[in-house]
């Protein structure tokens, strides 16, 4: 159990910068999750860590020991692959045991250590099985076990679950998580899926181009996302345009471009946002956010579409200069058809402010 | 904590070193050095010894020199040669390709099999077995002629099209296997599809079939005609000696070797462009078709006449295939000088397998190219596999010169490669620890490391190439080193790839005859200059037992290969 601090990490590839100048601290023990769309440099970081690049600038270490240069099979990480990686020519146990006869184990400590490993990935049967002969979820835990047994200081995962399908995706998900808080393992975690990330870890990093866009907790980044992309990338948001009419000491007031005016919290803003009057902010939000009825920040508008998916149902609303998406929980109510009129509430502390 | 820093300030001193942008030049470097020992030198001695002379380009002059034509009907004739053997090639190749994986017929199975069968043969044992069955004193000419009553043999096999004959035996496989394969990998619902849009059988095949096989034929017509301009042994065993490999070999016997040196770069040259051509080709040929698990239906000949017309051709053409083993293995138990004007030899004998293994004069040749074939192998397979992975692995520039490099040795004629050695090794150099190599043993297991050194290169680079890379760095974060890493993980997954072309290399260097024949010394004769001798010695008994060992030798690998690309096509993911 280790921490993690990168420090003005750059990575070049030719011309084109991978990662730019990233600083990070993850701390011992920690879930930590390296998520943006594909080519924003969470892959190319995490191999950094791992060894497989080593940075054009910067500093990388694993508690106060720098690592920068080191070769990856000095560093003591277990890492899983997004295709696995397993050895095809080995069995189960084969797989696992490798990581332990390179650091020269005895062979009874092996069997041990695998037979160990193997009940806590649910493989207890499957020793002599051969790489082809198991699903994809299985693999997927022969190459986390395989990465475990070595108690790695660090373990790196790399969207170990967008091969698997969906249902199996969400019970590797818990499982993965359940295995990692049993043994304290600092872990750091790359996807490009929210959903994943919001459910697993204790911290986020938001990367989009090679550089930071936000670090915190699901929680934080969820509702106070930093900027528009942060917003729209994590989860579904609405995005509407307005400039600021008024403020008090606690309440911001904003007229969108069709004059509807719509007020929330001072402090539910961004940095960005500087609070001047004539300022142009975005309003973000959420569609779980907007309840039916009247109440704070009351609109009505005109259905324009219309989806029931069972928890909910989702509309969207049209009011002639923007349009809101609608999330109302499934409640036995009548659902309402396009061409509807709808009555809409926002509360102020919903809201969040968005600088441009 | 004092001790830690240390270590890590040690530590980074190293990794400096690997990792710096240089390291990677400090691994390849004995890679460059023995490809410019061995083949760049000795080109570009032969390069040098083809300008020598008073007069600037002297020996090209007189090559070109429309006086004495000789040179350039050699040339001539060479391409002629080789554009017929291209032709008839890509007729019998495609043609059986087309009947055997489309139609169903009595014997297409035992056809199937023995369709490969030239592959098996050795060159100099294939046109051994030709002169034997159709040549001037051959058993079809002269069952004709005890047939007829006739003082001279009707018809024999001879001259140019003996050659071409020769050749299209032994070549038509590359396209028989370019062109199976294209055929299975065929979608048989594009041909639904033209036929369900209305085209007739005809425009079936003019507007969908041959299109989509075009690639595959113009790779191998590039192929064949590169092997048909190298032919040697062809057009020895048939007396055609206004060829360029023939033309190399008489002025080197002539004591010539300007003129020698001349006409092989002059060979090179078109061979080289051949090679540039098929990379060129191959690059921007695209695979179009991606269907996966197709399953070819083939249709049932049904109607009696074909029927009968199809097994009677398919009996012949067994017959054909079969019959040039069939009469190295008569011939190597016949009674050496005894068949004369016979149809068939008279007297048989059990005595030259047993003198094979038990005289010592027999023996020798095949002892020598046992050696000479393992010394070369082995460095193959550590020069083979090493530039395999440079070029798979590794970052560097000059990938495309090593790529040419290696390559280009695949491409020249032996005939070249020995013109070349000639050139470079008739006197000390520091490439050979100034030593003269002509007339020792190494000379030969140079020249068959220089000329099978792709057969290693590309099996190993082919399966590399389908060795995901994060295998290997699943292995390294568990810890393991590259050396471990290599020996646990990347030969183990490999390893079908290296054998296959290991061995490949090794029959190859058994059987190697055309390079062997200018080069090797008295001392250390190869078997196939052994069979040559041997023939001219008139002793076709043991001759046909060397051949007939050759390819049992070939069978061997053959099945060994087919039953490893078995077993791993079990395994693999």
């Amino acid at each position: 159990m280790r921490s993690v601090r990168i420090e003005n990490v750059s990575k070049q590839f030719g011309q084109v910068y991978g990662v730019n100048d990233l600083n990070l601290e993850i701390k011992a023990g920690e879930f930590f999750t390296f998520l943006g769309p594909s080519g924003c440099g969470k892959t190319t970081t995490l191999r950094m860590i791992a060894g497989f690049y080593y940075p054009t600038k910067g500093k990388i270490l694993f508690d106060d020991r720098d690592v920068t240069r080191l070769q990856p099979n000095k560093r003591n990480i277990g890492m899983v692959f997004q295709n696995y990686a397993l050895f095809p020519h080995m069995t189960v146990d084969e797989n696992i045991a490798f990581g332990l006869q390179v650091r020269k184990f005895s062979k009874s400590e092996i069997m041990h250590k695998v037979d160990r490993i193997r009940g806590q990935v649910h493989l207890a049967a499957y020793g002599n099985r051969k790489i082809n002969e198991l699903s994809g979820g299985q693999q997927q835990r022969v190459a986390l076990a395989r990465a475990l047994v070595i108690e790695p200081d660090i373990l790196l995962l790399d969207e170990p679950l967008s091969n698997l399908d969906a249902k199996l995706r969400e019970e590797t998900r818990i499982e993965i998580k359940r295995i990692q808080s049993e043994l304290g393992v600092t872990t750091i975690y790359v996807t490009h899926d929210q959903m994943e990330a919001m459910a697993m870890s204790d911290r986020i990093m938001v990367m989009e181009n090679g550089y930071i866009k936000q670090i915190g907790t699901p929680q934080e980044i969820y509702n106070q996302p930093v900027d528009r992309f942060v917003a729209n990338f994590i989860g579904e948001t609405n995005l509407i345009e307005g400039t600021i009419q008024a403020i008090n000491s606690e309440d911001v007031q904003v007229r969108t471009v069709n004059g509807h005016m719509i007020t929330g919290r001072k402090q539910q803003s961004s940095p960005a946002v500087t609070h001047m009057i004539g300022d142009k902010v975005f309003i973000s939000i959420r569609p779980e956010s907007i309840h039916l009825g009247a109440g704070d920040n009351t609109l009505t508008g005109k259905i324009t579409f219309v989806e029931f998916t069972g928890i909910s149902v989702n509309y969207i609303v049209d009011f002639t200069a923007f349009s809101l998406k609608v999330m109302i929980i499934n409640s036995y109510d009548q659902i309402k058809k396009i061409g509807d009129d709808i009555t809409i509430n926002i509360a102020h502390d919903s809201l969040y402010f968005l600088g441009e | 904590m004092e001790k830690q820093s240390v270590n890590a300030s040690e530590e980074s001193a190293w990794t400096r070193i690997f990792h710096s942008n240089w390291f990677v030049y400090v691994l390849i470097s004995p890679l460059f050095l023995v490809l410019f020992a061995y083949v760049v030198y000795p080109f570009y001695q032969t390069f040098i010894q083809s300008f020598a002379g008073d007069e600037a380009f002297f020996h090209y002059k007189k090559f070109f020199d429309i006086a004495s034509p000789a040179n350039l009907e050699a040339l001539w004739t060479s391409v002629y040669i080789s554009i017929i053997s291209v032709i008839c090639c890509a007729i019998v190749g495609v043609t059986m390709a087309f009947l055997l994986e489309r139609y169903n017929f009595p014997g297409r199975r035992i056809l199937s099999i023995l369709v490969l069968v030239p592959m098996a043969l050795p060159p100099l044992v294939g046109v051994l077995s030709f002169s034997f069955l159709y040549g001037d004193s051959g058993i079809f000419p002269r069952i004709f002629q005890h047939l007829f009553g006739l003082d001279h043999v009707p018809f024999s096999l001879k001259g140019i099209w003996g050659v071409i004959v020769v050749h299209t035996f032994t070549m038509y496989t590359y396209f028989y296997l370019t062109a199976s394969a294209a055929i299975k990998g065929l979608d048989p619902a594009l041909e639904e599809a033209a036929t369900s849009l209305g085209a007739g059988r005809i425009r079936v095949w003019t507007k969908v079939i041959l299109p989509m096989l075009t690639p595959s034929i113009v790779a191998s017509s590039l192929l064949v005609f590169m092997i048909s301009m190298a032919s040697y042994t062809a057009p020895l065993m048939f007396g055609v000696e206004r060829t360029m490999t023939m033309q190399i070999y008489l002025s080197r016997t002539n004591g010539n070797l300007e003129m020698a040196a001349t006409q092989s770069m002059i060979l090179s040259f078109v061979s080289i462009t051949f090679l540039i051509i098929m990379r060129w080709y191959q690059n921007r040929r695209n695979y179009q078709n991606l269907s996966k698990g197709i399953s070819v239906h083939r249709s049932e000949v049904t109607s009696k006449k074909i029927k009968i017309v199809a097994t009677i051709s398919s009996f012949i053409g067994t017959l054909i295939l079969l019959l040039p083993i069939l009469v190295l293995l008569l011939i190597s138990f016949s009674v050496d000088g005894a068949w004369k004007t016979q149809i068939l030899p008279t007297d048989y004998t059990m005595d030259h397998y047993i003198a094979l293994f038990t005289d010592e004069r027999t023996w020798r040749p095949i002892w020598n190219s046992i050696q000479m074939g393992v010394v070369a192998t082995i460095g193959n397979i550590i020069f083979g596999v090493a530039a395999a992975y440079a070029m798979v692995r590794l970052n560097f520039k000059g990938k495309t010169l090593l790529d040419i490099l290696i390559m280009v040795p695949w491409a020249l004629p032996g005939t070249v490669v020995a013109v070349n050695l000639i050139a470079a090794f008739s006197t000390e150099s520091i490439f050979s620890f100034n030593q003269v190599l002509i007339g020792t043993f190494w000379i030969l297991p140079l020249a068959y490391f220089i000329r099978h050194l792709p057969l290693v290169f590309r099996s190993t680079s082919a399966s590399l190439v389908q060795l995901d890379q994060s295998i290997e760095e699943a292995s390294r974060g568990l810890g393991a080193n590259w050396w471990y890493t290599f020996r646990r993980i990347v030969v183990p997954l490999t390893f079908t790839g290296i054998l296959a072309g290991t061995l490949l290399a090794l029959v190859q260097s058994f059987g190697e005859f055309v390079a062997s024949i200018l080069i090797y010394s008295t001392s250390t004769i190869p078997l196939s200059v052994a069979i040559f001798q041997k023939l001219y010695a008139f002793k076709f008994g043991t001759a046909c037992a060397y051949g007939v060992l050759q390819i049992c030798l070939i069978l061997v690998v053959l099945i060994i290969s087919e039953k490893l690309s078995k077993g791993s096509a079990g395994t693999a993911i």
